[in-house]
């Protein structure tokens, strides 16, 4: 059994579009709290906004996504922090992670082209002093994103009424 | 037929018209009354939403597939023991004591069956004798009549009310019961309803037949979906039923499996040994692809049930809430996944609701006399559908109740 927290988080993650009216029916709460509940959550930083899951490769701009991985050396006092912070600010860079494992940061940009990535890595990331390495990758097709498949098979096929 | 028109054989029997060769159990289970709107429904199929469909929208869970995949990789196409896998009734016999604390010995209590109907009907056969009485209340799954009149029994069938939500009562059940009553018919969770019985409910049944000769057959194909405050609480957990009951589960609710067919029944062994007999000769055993599959969904049983658990109530939340804003009565379904709200205030039957709300909104639901008598002038939404369709159904059923009660 999930908390009443933890369900409202989830079907907000869902479905962002859901009214307070809405979730109050569905998670059988009242409405002041779940009011109340989302308010606290985006206080907190919990939800952080709230966006629609977009599949770009049907749409005419550049569908690029490009995952890169940074190998970097950590500063002293602040670690990985600094570094990571001077390249996530970047409004390019779209989701930035710190990775355990053969690199160190995971940055991530999306819905862009893969002369925006070059330049990106050549001109904003490498020059950097504590970037010791990076490596691009690119995404040739996207089958799943935020537990969202992206083929959907959403026809009924049931039979219209057995018994 | 090519050679037989007209063609007598030596009683003067007509070939050409072969009702008169079809067996008079068989003619005396009437056909479907709501027959017609089940036509329509499904001739609309695709341009409706529907809200009448008695299975989950949920495919089954990946992990159970991936077994079923797994064994048929393996090889595993060859029949499996009459009574089921060993493997696979261990796994009931767990799944049972862990979740209701009921035992029963997975060699001789336990056969896996074609779904939750093959065991009703295997149930029924191995009890029932020509004009032994059976007692079933309506409004309830519409197996259970046929499966008793196919079977040479007499169905007696109460007549749930209202204002009882649809349970049955006590006294009902006693006014029901005569010398040659062999068995009683227990669907709790129920369809069409939704109800569920309380453990100080059921008790009040067990007094009227604890000291009659009388058998209880308990099916709880939806025990797993019963939402809070509501626990399910199986007849057969009450002192003494367990050597008088026959549990009836099932996989096709729960883990969304009923395209796999398959579900079990437990019970007394001589009981079960009976069953068995009938499966044997009948079916041979159940599929073992499906077997292996429901054995990884029942060891993992909550894992899988959750997720969907916690969905069908928020639907469900959703659909009573807009039932009763439309200003249909509705009470509160603990289990299952129907409501079955009141539609005599939009001075319909529950056929014309029904066969107008498809003609003119295009959300198929049943007529609730289509489970009984007793449900005329109540329909079964089915909440088995995506979240999606719920909300857009909802808000036409607000319009189309408000659009008839002006008419009232």
């Amino acid at each position: 059994m999930i908390g009443k927290r933890e369900e409202i988080l989830h079907l907000l993650e869902q479905n962002a579009r859901l009214s307070v009216e809405e979730i109050s029916v569905m998670t059988g709460q009242p409405e002041e709290e779940v009011r109340a509940t989302i308010q606290e959550l985006e206080d907190m930083n919990i939800i952080l906004g709230y966006g629609a899951l977009v599949n770009w490769e049907k749409t005419t701009s550049a569908p690029v996504t490009a995952l890169i991985e940074v190998n970097v050396t950590p500063q002293r006092d602040r670690g990985f922090d600094e570094i990571a912070r001077r390249i996530y600010r970047y409004p390019e860079v779209k989701s930035c992670y710190l990775m355990s494992g053969g690199y160190d940061l995971m940055v991530i940009l999306e819905d862009t082209s893969l002369k925006d990535v070059a330049m990106f890595v050549s001109e904003k990331i490498a020059p950097l002093e504590s970037v010791i390495s990076t490596r691009t990758h690119f995404v040739l097709r996207k089958y799943k994103m935020n537990g969202t498949e992206f083929i959907k098979q959403d026809e009924d096929d049931r039979e219209a009424i057995i018994l | 037929m090519i050679g037989i028109d007209k063609k007598l054989d030596s009683d003067g029997c007509d070939l050409s018209n072969l009702d008169s060769f079809l067996s008079d159990r068989v003619q005396s289970v009437p056909p479907s009354g709501i027959r017609r709107f089940f036509d329509l429904a499904n001739e609309m199929k695709g341009q409706v939403i529907s809200l009448s469909i008695g299975e989950p929208d949920f495919v089954t869970p990946w992990a159970v597939r991936e077994a079923g995949i797994y064994s048929l990789e393996q090889g595993h196409t060859h029949y499996s023991p009459n009574q089921g896998y060993i493997e696979l009734r261990q796994a009931v016999s767990h799944y049972l004591a862990d979740r209701q604390g009921l035992n029963y010995d997975p060699q001789s209590e336990i056969v896996i069956s074609v779904g939750g109907s093959e065991a009703i009907d295997l149930a029924v056969r191995a009890v029932i004798n020509q004009g032994d009485e059976v007692i079933i209340p309506e409004p309830c799954f519409v197996a259970y009549k046929a499966c008793v009149s196919l079977a040479g029994g007499v169905p007696v069938t109460i007549a749930c009310k209202p204002e009882n939500d649809f349970k049955l009562t006590a006294d009902q059940l006693a006014a029901a019961i005569t010398p040659k009553t062999k068995l009683l018919m227990l669907g709790y969770p129920n369809n069409p309803t939704g109800a569920v019985m309380s453990r100080d409910e059921l008790e009040k049944l067990v007094r009227v037949i604890e000291d009659k000769p009388i058998l209880v057959l308990s099916d709880e194909l939806y025990a797993e979906l019963t939402y809070e405050p509501a626990v399910h609480q199986s007849i057969i957990t009450l002192p003494g039923m367990r050597e008088r009951s026959i549990l009836i589960g099932g996989f096709s609710k729960a883990f969304a499996m009923t395209g796999w067919r398959i579900g079990y029944a437990c019970g007394p062994q001589k009981i079960m040994a009976a069953m068995n007999k009938i499966h044997q000769y009948a079916i041979m055993s159940s599929p073992s692809t499906a077997q292996d599959a429901a054995r990884v969904a029942i060891q993992d049983s909550e894992k899988y049930v959750a997720p969907m658990r916690e969905e069908y109530n928020r639907r469900r939340r959703l659909v009573v809430n807009a039932c009763r804003e439309a200003g249909l009565e509705c009470f509160e379904p603990l289990g299952a996944f129907y409501a079955f709200p009141d539609i005599r205030s939009t001075g319909l039957t529950s056929n014309q609701f029904c066969e107008k709300f498809l003609q003119e909104e295009k959300v198929a639901i049943v007529p609730g006399n289509a489970f009984g008598e007793c449900g005329e002038g109540f329909v079964r939404i089915s909440y088995a559908a995506s979240m999606d369709n719920i909300r857009e159904a909802m808000k036409r059923l607000k319009n189309f109740v408000s659009r008839s009660k002006q008419n009232v």
